[in-house]
């Protein structure tokens, strides 16, 4: 087992694992945040996207031992502690960018990396940008407007 | 899907990473980002017993220029080439090729380096970096070597680099002329059906997922040389080759998207 320290949605955490561990895995069976999704397990559907300081990332394709000292957050991270919505997160309610919700998590945190990184998007970089998130519902025109609320607004 | 169990090291250095490999042999594996060998280890394609982690040599990431040349540092992650100032100046290719890579999660860890040793015919980067005439350093227990990306690669997910050596740096030169990266797929985040990069104005062409290895086209070559038109070069883009057969496309469609392909990248890049 090897030893490692994550910052998770701003507390600290350690715990032992082993080096296979998948990021994912520690988060949702060592930490209990389940708000991160398994989808495709095979790096292609975006549904467990977090950010790793600061920047989007698979957390099905990562090892928690290559975390060690990062900062991660989770979907279970980006709201204010009083329950008021992350900008994203409000614009994805008021979009209705969700049909069965399992894409949800991981496509909320993957928008909020691509505001981030490429400011002023248009409807192409929208769709382009999360081309690594897979809706199977297929609710992507949603989701687009969700995004292009965010950005608009600032939704960082 | 779990990978194997394998013990964990990390490298304080390019020269500790090295001594590992060395201490540990031919089942260790470097791992940088781990965008291609974590997927291939869940898969139990790859079932190294020890990885060595690269991925915290931060002194290895960078982007410097400098006599005509752009030194990358193999350990920088597409996202940076894609953003860097530097390189949009010095190399434009290189940072628009790498903004084509997977998804945006992707290049946040796929590093330069990494995409190089791992040497997959369907990828983009090794394509362009043989296209631009760049040169790989590799560093082993002798000490470093230049390794000229036209020598690189040997086959499918093969390349010169020997077991206990590991890519440092990666150049190319700068400036240099119209080009262009022609990238044909039909599903998100997929790698190429075929690709086609053209650097120097047609003098340097290669062609992705056309072989077991990046290849450079050198009969376009040739022909753009000789003052051949765009669509004349690219009439011998396929010539000899023997492209895979898969799912998406069989070898002589494939063999047709190069032909395509290269007269549309050649067009871009400013051969009429």
């Amino acid at each position: 087992m090897t030893a490692v320290t994550l910052t998770v949605n701003g507390t600290e955490r350690s715990l032992d694992v082993e080096p296979r561990t998948l990021l994912v895995h520690a988060l949702r069976d060592d930490l209990g945040l389940t708000g991160t999704n398994i989808g495709c397990d095979s790096s292609s559907c975006g549904a467990c996207t977090v950010l790793v300081d600061g920047q989007s990332a698979k957390s099905c394709t990562m090892f928690a031992v290559q975390a060690d000292g990062a900062d991660i957050t989770t979907i279970e991270g980006v709201a204010d502690a009083d329950g008021t919505l992350h900008p994203m997160q409000q614009a994805f309610h008021e979009h209705h960018a969700l049909q069965c919700g399992y894409c949800t998590p991981g496509m909320v945190m993957a928008a909020i990396s691509l505001v981030e990184e490429y400011p002023g998007l248009d409807e192409g970089g929208v769709r382009h940008g999360l081309e690594g998130n897979l809706c199977r519902c297929t609710g992507y025109q949603n989701i687009v407007d969700a995004v292009l609320a965010a950005a608009g607004s600032g939704g960082d | 899907m779990i990978p194997a169990a394998f013990d964990y090291e990390v490298a304080e250095s390019a020269d500790h990473a090295i001594a590992l490999l060395a201490q540990h042999g031919d089942d260790a594996k470097l791992l940088a980002g781990g965008h291609s060998l974590i997927p291939m280890m869940r898969y139990r394609l790859a079932t190294p017993s020890v990885l060595v982690d690269v991925g915290r040599l931060d002194d290895l990431r960078y982007i410097r220029t400098g006599n005509g040349t752009v030194s990358i540092g193999a350990l920088t992650r597409h996202s940076e080439l894609e953003h860097s100032a530097e390189m949009a100046e010095a190399c434009p290719m290189l940072a628009s090729v790498a903004a084509l890579v997977g998804d945006p999660a992707v290049r946040h860890r796929g590093t330069l380096g990494g995409t190089l040793a791992h040497s997959d015919p369907a990828s983009d980067l090794p394509a362009a970096v043989l296209a631009l005439g760049g040169t790989i350093v590799a560093q082993g227990p002798g000490g470093s070597r230049e390794i000229a990306a036209t020598d690189f690669f040997t086959g499918y997910f093969e390349s010169v680099l020997a077991a206990d050596e590991m890519i440092t740096e990666v150049r190319v030169p700068a400036g240099g002329g119209g080009w262009n990266y022609q990238k044909f797929n039909r599903r998100a985040q997929d790698w190429a059906i075929v690709g086609v990069a053209v650097a120097g104005g047609g003098a340097g062409v290669s062609l992705v997922n056309m072989g077991s290895t990046p290849i450079r086209a050198s009969g376009v070559e040739a022909a753009v040389a000789g003052g051949a038109s765009a669509a004349e070069a690219a009439a011998v883009a396929a010539d000899g080759l023997e492209p895979p057969d898969d799912l998406n496309a069989d070898a002589e469609y494939r063999s047709h998207l190069a032909r395509v392909l290269t007269e549309r990248a050649l067009n871009a890049a400013g051969v009429a």
